[in-house]
């Protein structure tokens, strides 16, 4: 049979509004029921901590190890050019702080953290442990997305600090031991030529990818369906759609960012 | 009172729920049978709103729940029922103590300092002692289906609804867990509407049976009306049921 590719334009296009509108509703539900209900201070704190303990120490490797690493690849790229290793803490300093930092912590929490919460709303789903929080007077969004959005809130600025601490760390360690650099020189580097601007620049970035992470993966919890394949299923969809969510924005976000004059 | 009337509900075209109208008094127990897939699950969601009839109106206490607006106002109307799911639907993440707590805190306005002693009651109440520190996983079947019925009957509701109450249980659990509803009944003087495709779990605990069967109740009469019918709908369900 020939499908009219009208016809399929038109199908994927109902099928993206209705997802648009689905989302649309749960972020409106969860607004809600945050100003409508008590907030469940002891599962945010449960969270939070579940949601930092899963992925600190992932996130202190990746940051240390991309902060060595580019401290390598631009004292040897500068020593090559002109003979000698430049301006390597402030490469380092810029690119962890206002890039890399925020975005593998993301990327990071997304893979660990996100991806533990769809699986365990994707599981409740199927289980109808969903169902059964509404008829013990409750809704999800109050006992499950606000505290997890409050979780990813809070922790993964603390994470992105962590990471931008250990990349710089990370840094300077190779630039001493590897390239030979005098460390006042290597932190000179980094105190002169930034201030807190470029900081603020990565850390407010947190809380975009924040909202994302959480909105993707709650998403993908709540719409689970098919038993444990479906949850295997719309775990991987929620790592890869926030992964992907978070390289595309990080972009409009650090060009809003340049155009306040937040550089 | 709960009465349904020309409640409808379709999926992806399918029609499970083609116009049911019945009338269930206070202190009933109402018997819904119908073969795997029939739409019993989906009738009693309808009645709570886990799912949305596509038509039709549900009273409850002479308002209608399909005129309900808002999530926050649904929860508050939701504390009238019960809701024993078939797999117990526990939360894996709590104890057994935390799962039966869990209603009181928002269904009830018990003071927190009460919830331990309230849970405690209602798991003795189901034959379930020294368990409250256990995880869910480490129970078997039959004590989830305990648990679970002690969370759903611990903010006391007027209206209970029981979705397979005995599937997955073996002869002695099922009769256990008949007993147990009888009793609570005697004891709580509850509305239930008991879900099943076990024709001797329905017959031992109703007070009236009705056999959904293509979207309607086809049969609607008291276990004694329904056991000497002669409806060829009852005789279908009756031969293909393998309990009876």
């Amino acid at each position: 049979m020939k499908t009219n590719p009208f016809e399929k334009i038109g199908e994927t296009f109902i099928y993206a509004s209705n997802r648009a509108g689905q989302l649309a509703f749960m972020i409106k539900s969860t607004v809600i029921w945050f100003f409508k209900a008590p907030v469940e201070y002891g599962e945010i704190v449960k969270q939070s901590v579940r949601l930092g303990v899963n992925s600190v120490g992932v996130v202190m490797l990746t940051g240390l190890f991309t902060g060595m690493v580019l401290a390598l690849q631009t004292g040897y790229t500068s020593i090559s050019l002109f003979n000698e290793p430049l301006y390597i803490g402030t490469v380092v300093g810029f690119s962890i702080v206002k890039e890399l930092g925020p975005v593998l912590t993301a990327m990071v929490v997304a893979g660990r953290a996100g991806a533990a919460v769809t699986a365990e709303i994707g599981t409740m789903k199927v289980t109808e442990q969903i169902d059964a929080l509404y008829t013990l007077g409750t809704n999800p969004s109050r006992y499950l997305l606000i505290p997890r959005y409050f979780a990813f809130f809070i922790t993964l600025p603390i994470l992105t600090i962590i990471a931008d601490f250990l990349g710089v760390l990370g840094g300077f360690a190779v630039a001493m031991i590897k390239l030979r650099i005098p460390s006042t020189v290597y932190w000179d580097n980094i105190f002169i030529y930034m201030d807190i601007s470029n900081f603020m620049h990565g850390f407010l970035k947190t809380f975009f990818f924040a909202f994302i992470i959480a909105t993707v993966s709650c998403y993908k919890g709540l719409k689970t369906e098919g038993g444990a394949e479906g949850v295997g299923k719309a775990t991987t969809e929620s790592v890869v759609g926030s992964m992907l969510l978070v390289l595309v924005f990080d972009y409009f976000i650090s060009a809003f960012f340049i155009v306040i004059g937040l550089i | 009172m709960i009465k349904t009337e020309s409640l409808r509900k379709s999926f992806s075209g399918k029609t499970v729920l083609d116009g049911i109208d019945v009338e269930i008094s206070d202190g009933e127990i109402f018997g819904v049978m119908g073969l795997s897939g029939s739409g019993k699950s989906t009738f009693i969601k309808c009645l709570v709103r886990l799912v949305n009839p596509d038509g039709g109106r549900i009273i409850v206490d002479g308002r209608d729940i399909l005129k309900v607006e808002g999530g926050v106002e649904m929860a508050r109307f939701r504390r009238k029922f019960g809701y024993l799911f078939q797999e117990g639907a526990l939360f894996d993440s709590l104890n057994v103590l935390e799962n039966v707590c869990f209603g009181l805190r928002y269904l009830t306005d018990i003071s927190p300092g009460e919830y331990a002693r309230v849970a405690r009651e209602k798991l003795e109440l189901v034959g379930l002692k020294g368990v409250e520190n256990m995880r869910i996983s480490e129970l078997s079947g039959g004590m989830k289906k305990r648990v679970a019925l002690a969370r759903a009957i611990a903010a006391e509701p007027k209206y209970m609804l029981y979705d397979e109450p005995t599937t997955g249980l073996d002869p002695s659990l099922t009769k256990k867990i008949c007993r147990l509803i009888k009793e609570m009944q005697d004891r709580l003087g509850i509305t239930s509407i008991i879900v099943t495709h076990k024709v001797e779990v329905a017959f031992s605990l109703s007070d009236r049976i009705a056999i959904l069967m293509n979207g309607k109740f086809k049969v609607l009469g008291t276990p004694e009306e329904i056991r000497n019918s002669t409806s060829p709908i009852v005789k279908e369900f009756t031969d293909r049921s393998e309990c009876f």
